[in-house]
């Protein structure tokens, strides 16, 4: 197979479930005939017609809801928010109902469905279009939240999630749709949602990142290499749950760690992790554990988003900070 | 929906008017014809006044066409037909509403001795409505609704001790009290719940629809909600899905005229409810919901018209609870005449009563029955109280189905 970005990653996962699993349905706004807001349903309504990839009107509390009676009687639906900031007006029903239905009927009505929605800064938009919001969906037991990084990752995991029993918020990094390109499996390919994964080795400092954060941190481990210091990389690639295993084995080897999300710092996922290293592995550390985030406030208008985001440059000067403890 | 007793929605398809004009039919006619109510209490209850005033409308069919509509009189202002009932079904409907009404009792009293926790939505007064609907409805339709749930939980098929212990929250509760008075699910029965947030089941009512329809299967979606959900936005965005794609969902507004505290008047621009869907394109009906013979008449054609797949059809039926809205409630909104003027004259169980027994059903047949619901209810509250408590294991499982 040619090499893909990360939207077409996203797009042929969804080809091959739908044409997998008839009870599989997308729908959203613009999802059909004009291929989704950022293209990622491009092709499906001509192959698998009106009927499986459904254009709703503009109503997001509307969509949830149909999708969670959709999936009690027996659908998978995967629903997409245009943006992740458009899904507030959804949250009641993500929150009351998607979450917690298996839970509230004592197991007897799963609730499988995949809420897509692009999140995060950096495509010179503002506040509500660039949202990074998976604290709250990480906090909602029930839910899990899958965050992908690369294009491959991002059909692997979205394969995953479409037949994972537990609904899951699919959270893509639009930053990166199309940075870059990456080769994937001609044969479909599923990657174990909750589990992280190393994607560079080192015995410095772990540094913890997931979705646009990506590349960023891994051009900052480039930048310490130069200087001698080898970082390890995480790749969370599901925030909620943790694998704390994956976590806990790298850090107990490196004995530093630096997490890296762009979404707002106080309570976000870097807090949670800080949090457990502390709790697990205290006494094997070397240094308090830092965090590289965004700031406490809504992501800034496009001329001042990229002081927003944490940058390699900023990641770098972290880890070396973290190093000199 | 499958197990319930005395069902007969799959017999009649059409439903049939009553040929001698009953009581409350005679009342109707003299309002009709009286250019003021017959007392200050009357005109208060249950749409009176909307009877006094619309009630000879008629509504014209469409030009073009030849032939009337034969939905046009489910649109009149109110709906005026009856099912004729046998003995045997009046004798189901009675059955039914007596088993919701002593349950509810039942769990008020559990509630006051400090055995319940949560809250407690009774539906006492509004008996017909539920018990109207599921005796229209097929085997294969299902239900959906808010939080005052119990009735319609008790008529799907749910044993009232499995009930009472989910009030207790006890483990051989239905949701092995995890769930309590508003949450309850019972998929096996087509019972999908008790939602405790006002208007969120109504876009869950039209996706159950939505796959009801895209499964081929041949299912109304039975979408209850109250007056104050009709002022919810998603109630809206649900309507406008279920014209768009012509779902198979009835959306029930149980008017009960008070959301809380707040009477429709004080929360409504437009009062009249059955014409919220109007211009979203979904038609209403408004019917009497303290008289089961019209609800069941009028659920027996929704659901017709539904399965004629014209769309969604929203019915209206004006009812009244006469507790509180939860038990917490002194309900100080509302006169206290008001709710004995209901309860005195258009009892719901009372008005059924009076047609059996001038139907020739005898008091005795009535007894039987009253003696067989007491000491169903009153064991159901025994083991309510005795069963055990969960274990604590048991409030992590279901959270996730696939644990990390």
């Amino acid at each position: 197979m040619p090499e893909i970005t990360l939207i077409e990653g996203v797009n042929l996962a969804l080809k091959e479930k739908m044409a997998e699993n008839e009870n599989v349905v997308v729908l959203g706004q613009d999802v059909g005939l004009d291929g989704g807001i950022f293209r990622a349903t491009i092709g499906l309504i001509e192959e698998f017609g009106a009927d499986r990839v459904i254009d709703t009107p503009l109503a997001e509390a509307g969509i949830i809801g149909m999708a969670v009676g959709m999936a009690m009687n027996g659908l998978i639906p995967i629903p997409e928010m245009q943006f992740s900031g458009f899904s507030y007006t959804a949250f009641h029903q993500i929150e009351n109902h998607v979450a917690r239905y298996h839970w509230r009927t004592r197991g007897q009505i799963p609730m499988p469905m995949v809420i897509r929605m692009p999140y995060g800064a950096g495509v010179r938009a503002f506040e509500l279009h660039s949202e990074s919001r998976e604290a709250y969906w990480a906090h909602t037991p029930g839910l899990k939240v899958v965050i992908p990084s690369t294009p491959r990752k991002a059909r692997a995991l979205l394969r995953a999630a479409i037949e994972h029993p537990d609904p899951v918020v699919f959270y893509e990094p639009k930053a990166i749709y199309r940075a870059f390109r990456e080769n994937v499996s001609d044969e479909p390919e599923t990657m174990e949602i909750g589990k992280a994964e190393v994607v560079r080795e080192g015995r410095h400092i772990t540094m913890i990142a997931y979705g646009a954060m990506m590349p960023r941190t891994l051009e900052a481990a480039r930048m310490l290499a130069d200087e001698g210091i080898e970082a390890e990389v995480i790749d969370l690639m599901t925030v909620s749950p943790l694998d704390e295993e994956t976590i806990i084995e790298s850090v107990r080897r490196t004995g530093r760690a630096l997490v890296v999300h762009e979404a707002p710092r106080s309570f976000g996922p870097a807090a949670e992790i800080i949090a457990r290293l502390n709790d697990k592995i205290f006494f094997e550390l070397e240094a308090p554990v830092a965090r590289v985030t965004g700031y406490d406030m809504p992501p800034p208008f496009f001329a001042r988003e990229q002081w927003f985001l944490p940058s390699p440059t900023r990641i770098a000067d972290e880890a070396r900070e973290t190093l000199k403890l | 929906m499958a197990k319930r007793a005395g069902k007969s929605g799959a017999r009649a398809t059409q439903a049939k008017t009553r040929a001698k004009k009953s009581p409350s039919a005679t009342r109707a006619s003299a309002r009709k014809t009286s250019s003021k109510p017959a007392s200050k209490g009357e005109a208060k209850a249950l749409g009176a006044k909307v009877t006094d005033a619309k009630a000879s409308a008629k509504k014209t069919p469409p030009p073009g066409h030849d032939h009337p509509d034969p939905y046009a009189h489910l649109f009149a202002d109110e709906y005026h037909r009856e099912y004729e009932a046998s003995h045997e079904e009046m004798l189901g409907f009675y059955r039914q509403m007596l088993r919701i009404r002593r349950f509810e009792e039942k769990a008020g009293q559990l509630y006051g001795m400090g055995l319940i926790g949560g809250f407690l939505h009774l539906y006492i007064g509004e008996e017909a409505v539920a018990v109207g609907f599921d005796s229209a409805a097929g085997p294969q339709d299902r239900v959906v609704t808010g939080y005052r749930c119990h009735g319609h939980a008790l008529i799907a098929g749910c044993s009232p001790k499995s009930l009472m212990a989910e009030l207790t929250g006890r483990a051989p509760g239905l949701c092995k009290g995890k769930g309590g008075s508003m949450h309850m699910f019972a998929p096996d029965h087509r019972f999908y719940g008790g939602h405790g947030i006002v208007g969120a089941p109504a876009p869950l009512g039209t996706g159950l629809a939505f796959a009801a329809k895209y499964r081929g299967e041949d299912a109304v979606s039975l979408t209850f909600f109250g007056d104050g959900a009709t002022n919810q936005g998603q109630v809206y965005e649900s309507f406008n899905m279920a014209v768009l794609w012509k779902l198979p969902v009835v959306y029930v507004i149980e008017n009960n005229h008070y959301a809380m505290g707040t009477s429709v008047d004080r929360a409504s621009g437009q009062k009249d409810l059955h014409k919220r869907g109007e211009s979203l394109g979904v038609p209403g009906m408004l019917v009497d919901g303290m008289n089961v013979f019209k609800v069941r008449a009028a659920a027996e054609e929704a659901i017709a018209y539904i399965r004629s797949g014209r769309g969604p059809i929203l019915v209206e039926v004006k009812t009244y609870r006469y507790r509180g809205h939860s038990m917490s409630d002194p309900a100080k909104y509302r006169p206290r005449e008001e709710v004995q003027e209901v309860r005195a004259h258009h009892d719901p169980i009372e008005l059924l009563k009076e047609r059996m027994l001038d139907a020739g059903i005898g008091e005795a047949e009535i007894k039987k029955i009253d003696r067989a619901v007491k000491q169903e209810i009153d064991e159901a509250a025994d083991f309510a109280r005795h069963a055990a408590e969960p274990e604590p294991d048991e409030l992590y499982r279901d959270v996730l189905i696939e644990e990390a």
